[in-house]
């Protein structure tokens, strides 16, 4: 079949709209044809773009609460008084724990979202034809191509005796804030260290480790930066390349 | 999101309705490109909605039931009557992707999601809100016929004609940046 009738497929290839059959015979397709990979993968990222940017609005707590108690299910019965008295306290330890649960839960929910994000990053900078901008296994190289490209500086580490080697650097942007991006190679495996302005409690993350979309996150605050180290590595590695750029900050 | 319909008995409207709070709120928001409105809108679409939820048939899809009533009171709306454009649906552009000189994936690449916020706004409200429900509530195309009240054929060609203007206007914006440097 000629490129041409391949690519009238191509939308309802990215939509999921196309049977397994005919997915899989484009995707065999796309193994042979780099000019149709390079349309997929151009779908691809705009439907995700759209889907990240369209994301945008939240309604407000009183709209949200007005609305609830305007479709609220009337209760079948009537309680007594008394049991009203006794069901007190036990509501509040109800709102309590939901208030709780909706804060942790929103909290997961920022974590994930800015975790996907970065894996997003991560593979778009990979997928590039040029997956870096300062190509350079030394860090006195890439350190000072930042300089008058970011707000900030930061010490990148000494690889000697280690697994790790420097491929290089390039700068990138989370939500609106631009940083550094540097790529990490080990045992063929790429990882990317980001590096921002750490914006404090409203948008900073604790440290810790995720695993968004099968890649393995490390993420701490220092000398107020933050860092995140994400890579399809195992955990052991991540936190290694996270260790190195501790002792370096 | 198909209702069975044994679980008629013990489904309140409050049950279905309320999980799609957030996302009717956002796709509210973005037709009226006003707080005010949406919050007016969605507020009256759940009015509606409780109000013909008896004549609900369940086994349907309620989302797309839902969407239909907030897209409908809004195209009923004084805002909604002002920028709602008539679309030529009787296209016979083929479904190839458009030439040009940019590779799609390098367009993408330099477009901040601010530029396509902006890029989004800009498009008139038919294709917004087709690339919306697709891209956004990952609805399927027979959901996103049943909400617009279009036929499958007609939800492709619009769909390929909001993508290609959100990549034309993305173009724009990206050229007028690199001008503007």
């Amino acid at each position: 079949m000629a490129c041409e009738q391949w690519r009238e497929q191509l939308d309802r290839y990215v939509d999921g709209e196309l049977d397994p059959a005919q997915a899989g015979a484009l995707s065999a397709h796309f193994r042979g044809c780099a000019d149709c990979a390079a349309e997929v993968l151009g779908r691809v990222q705009l439907k995700r773009s759209v889907q990240m940017a369209g994301k945008r609005y939240m309604a407000s707590a009183d709209l949200r609460h007005r609305i609830a108690k305007s479709v609220a299910a009337k209760p079948r019965h009537g309680a007594g008084w008394y049991w009203k008295v006794l069901a007190l306290p036990a509501l509040a330890v109800l709102v309590f724990s939901v208030a709780v649960n909706l804060y942790v839960g929103h909290e997961e929910a920022r974590r994930q979202r800015v975790y996907s994000e970065l894996a997003d990053l991560h593979v778009a900078a990979l997928a590039s034809s040029t997956p870096v901008d300062v190509v350079s296994t030394d860090r006195h190289t890439v350190k000072p191509w930042f300089q008058g490209k970011i707000p900030f500086t930061f010490n990148p580490p000494e690889l000697q005796g280690s697994e790790f080697t420097l491929l290089g650097g390039r700068v990138t942007y989370l939500a609106q804030a631009p940083g550094a991006q540097l790529i990490y190679q080990v045992r063929k495996h790429e990882i990317s260290v980001f590096i921002f302005q750490d914006r404090g409690e409203e948008a900073g993350l604790p440290a810790g480790f995720g695993h968004p979309q099968f890649f393995n996150v490390q993420t701490w605050a220092q000398n107020g930066l933050r860092y995140f180290v994400v890579g399809d590595v195992g955990a052991e590695d991540i936190r290694a390349l996270s260790k190195l750029l501790r002792d370096a900050g | 999101m198909k209702v069975p319909e044994k679980s008629v008995r013990d489904t309140t409207f409050e049950d279905l309705a309320m999980p799609l709070f957030d996302q009717l709120y956002n796709f509210a928001r973005w037709l009226t490109q006003d707080t005010t409105e949406a919050e007016d809108l969605t507020q009256e679409t759940y009015a509606k909605a409780l109000r013909g939820f008896s004549s609900f048939q369940m086994g349907t899809n309620f989302r797309a039931w839902m969407y239909r009533i907030l897209r409908n009171t809004f195209l009923t709306s004084r805002t909604g009557l002002k920028t709602t454009v008539a679309l030529d649906e009787e296209t016979n552009e083929s479904l190839l992707p458009v030439e040009n000189t940019t590779p799609e994936s390098s367009l993408i690449e330099q477009a901040s999601r601010e530029m396509v916020q902006q890029a989004l706004t800009d498009l008139p409200v038919p294709f917004r809100e087709i690339l919306l429900l697709c891209e956004v509530e990952e609805m399927s195309y027979q959901e996103i016929a049943e909400t617009l009240g279009i036929p499958m054929g007609t939800v492709m060609s619009r769909l390929y004609r909001a993508r290609k203007a959100l990549r034309d206007l993305l173009r724009k914006k990206n050229e007028g940046v690199r001008n503007g440097m």
